[in-house]
């Protein structure tokens, strides 16, 4: 599959300060590739360079194989981004900025087709300062997708959303990739990146700390699967001897890490020869959003203990 | 430059402003304030005599009644005799600050035995000095009437009647009246206010809100970005001088030279002042700033460019001072081509604003940033 955006040694630093520090990373052509980081790690610093909205200190980037800064104009006619919090002019329609955006890229998009695309169509006519938060995110990812382009960048499209506006921004992104579309994702939901992206890159101070399918990250940085019982402490005891497994008790709970997804039949039958009460068992596994948090923090506490020693 | 994408930003920026009430009341309704307004204000001081209220302590002599009446006669003056017994020479100037009267006028007692006698009299005349019209008007009209007294009691009969007299025209043409200088200095008012504010406001809130971030990302350009505002600004500019100039005439029955003379001006105006508008915005941080920038900018040009008054007026350090204010050259062109059919130093004037709007329009497109480094 041909490669949309490379990344190789990108670096943007603000007179001392690193925002962005040495990052590579890759995104094939008609994937979901999400770009994942808590406030300030370089998300939207990333993103801008890639966009060709900020200007890089160092490193090669090709988006469609042009470099964004020096090219900006040819890539801006075959890309669509959507920023955070999309402000236009206030008393233009969405019809009208369709138009608008029609006769700047010299394409023939109908402004009914595209606005019913975003489930924006009973809003045609209404103007853009009588539209919700939810609605001119929508009318922004009607104009992105003007040009008919070939990666589309949302730069967090659902924060401040309600549950159903974020539901629909997710069908259209589920449409955008159907359609054969590129889209770079940058959001701070950990469910939406697992939902929707086929890859995901954490960024943490500058740096990327993980990378890869939701499914990997989670395999390679989460805890065990692990199975949970109501029951007396004895039992963490006794299948610690029994079974050799790590098995920790906490408030009535019982937790045991699993090796692997068969081993859950062993312990259960260890649990019940143990003859020791048991009640309501349940499994559990890290979702993107344990995993995300735990890296963070451990990335973070490890910053703070040593600035305390130094 | 692509003539598409200045005619669909265009249609943006038009769309907008008719959507706008205030944008449009700003724009159309008060140009037609402010020429009503200083159209009531001056052309009324301007026109009539100044009544001038007189203390006659010599009152039931013929010459001081003959020199009255001779005042009267001038008809820059309206004599007003006090009558209310209580006022006297010691409490006048009082009595006249209380009925806001700015000039007033004692003739003293034994003015007319003095007068016959040949002793020297002396007339006291009180003016306002905030009032510089009506009080040079009175002692204008009071000199030259004791003027002709004087030679009149030199002479006998007609052995020395005054050899020079005059009449009084106005500069340009008989008929103009203040109201017919004040439309061009209106008109110059409006092609710098319209432009400069908003274009300040949209500057730095357009780059806060972002909406320049995604302008950038299409195939506009800041030039036609620009083009397209400074069109806009031309239409306007079109508009409020006809309304300015359809106002003039029907309310205040203003004598208005049409010509194609003045088109240039409501070009290049604009241009002018849309382009260092921008200018103004692009170099400040905040908006706060912005602002700030283009009040420090506005304001002195407002007053000191011709506007309301004609800068012949000035003091002369002040005279330099408007001749470096770029709406100095706006007005006095179009003062030129409606007033005095100058179109030589109208001309001047052009390229003199035409050159400097050319090296702003180049800065501003240079210095205002679609996009971050």
């Amino acid at each position: 599959m041909p490669t949309a955006i490379e990344v190789r040694g990108l670096t943007k630093r603000y007179g001392a300060l690193a925002a962005v520090d040495g990052i590579d990373f890759s995104v094939e052509s008609g994937t979901v590739f999400s770009f994942l980081g808590p406030n300030g790690a370089g998300k939207t610093t990333t993103t801008e360079i890639l966009e060709g909205l900020r200007r890089r200190t160092d490193g090669d980037v090709r988006v469609l194989g042009l470099d964004p800064w020096n090219d900006g104009a040819a890539l801006h006619r075959r890309i669509g981004v959507i920023p955070q919090d999309f402000r236009f002019f206030e008393k233009i329609t969405a019809r009208e900025a369709v138009e608008y955006y029609r006769a700047l890229f010299h394409t023939n998009a109908d402004p009914a087709r595209l606005l019913a695309q975003v489930e924006l169509l009973d809003k045609i006519d209404a103007r853009f300062d009588t539209l919700s938060g939810g609605q001119k995110q929508k009318l922004g990812l009607a104009l992105a997708l003007t040009n008919d382009p070939e990666i589309c960048f949302l730069d967090e499209p659902t924060t401040g959303l309600d549950p159903h506006a974020r539901r629909s921004i997710w069908a259209v992104i589920r449409d955008l990739k159907r359609s054969g579309r590129t889209v770079f994702l940058t959001t701070h939901y950990l469910e939406e990146a697992e939902l929707l992206a086929d890859h995901v890159a954490i960024i943490n101070h500058g740096r990327i700390i993980a990378a890869g399918t939701p499914g990997e990250i989670i395999r390679a940085h989460g805890r065990p699967e692990r199975i949970t019982v109501e029951a007396p402490a004895e039992l963490a005891t006794y299948l610690a001897q029994r079974l050799g497994v790590a098995a920790t008790a906490d408030g009535g709970h019982v937790s045991v890490e699993l090796g692997d997804k068969r081993d859950a039949l062993k312990v259960l039958q260890a649990i019940d020869a143990s003859g020791l009460p048991w009640d309501s068992f349940e499994t559990a596994h890290d979702t993107l959003e344990d995993v995300f948090v735990r890296l963070v923090g451990q990335m973070d506490d490890g910053a703070l203990k040593q600035e305390a020693r130094s | 430059m692509n003539v598409r994408h200045i005619g669909a930003d265009f249609r943006v920026v038009v769309r907008s402003y008719l959507r706008n009430p205030v944008a449009l009341f700003f724009s159309l309704i008060f140009p037609i304030i402010l020429i009503g307004l200083f159209g009531l204000i001056f052309s009324a001081a301007g026109s009539g005599p100044v009544t001038v209220q007189v203390l006659n302590e010599d009152h039931n002599s013929p010459v001081s009644q003959a020199f009255l009446a001779a005042l009267n006669n001038t008809s820059v003056v309206k004599v007003a005799v006090v009558s209310d017994a209580s006022v006297t020479p010691s409490n006048f100037g009082s009595w006249l600050g209380a009925n806001d009267d700015p000039v007033g006028l004692i003739v003293p007692d034994g003015f007319a035995s003095d007068y016959e006698n040949g002793t020297a009299t002396n007339l006291t005349v009180y003016t306002n000095p905030s009032d510089a019209a009506s009080s040079g008007t009175v002692l204008g009209a009071v000199q030259g009437v004791a003027n002709g007294f004087n030679l009149r009691r030199a002479c006998s009969g007609t052995a020395c009647s005054p050899v020079i007299g005059y009449t009084s025209e106005n500069v340009g043409s008989p008929v103009y009246t203040y109201i017919d200088y004040l439309i061009p200095g209106l008109i110059g008012f409006s092609i710098l206010t319209s432009p400069m504010f908003s274009m300040v406001d949209i500057a730095s809130s357009y780059r806060k809100d972002g909406i320049f971030r995604e302008l950038s990302l299409t195939p506009l350009t800041r030039a036609e970005w620009l083009v397209s505002r400074i069109s806009w600004y031309v239409l306007l500019t079109f508009v409020a001088a006809g309304i300015m100039i359809g106002a003039g005439v029907y309310l205040f029955s203003a004598h208005v030279h049409l010509t194609l003379g003045l088109l240039p001006f409501l070009v290049i105006g604009p241009f002018f002042f849309v382009s260092l508008g921008m200018l103004a915005g692009s170099v400040a941080k905040t908006p706060e700033s912005a602002a700030l920038i283009g009040n420090i900018i506005t304001f002195p040009m407002m007053f000191l460019s011709g506007t309301f008054f004609t800068v012949a007026s000035f003091p002369p350090y002040l005279q330099d001072f408007a001749r470096v204010l770029p709406l100095y050259y706006v007005i006095d062109g179009m003062n030129q081509v409606m007033l005095f059919s100058n179109s030589g130093r109208a001309l001047v004037d052009l390229l003199i604003v035409l050159v400097a709007g050319i090296v702003v329009f180049a800065l501003a497109v240079r210095l205002f940033k679609w996009r971050d480094e």
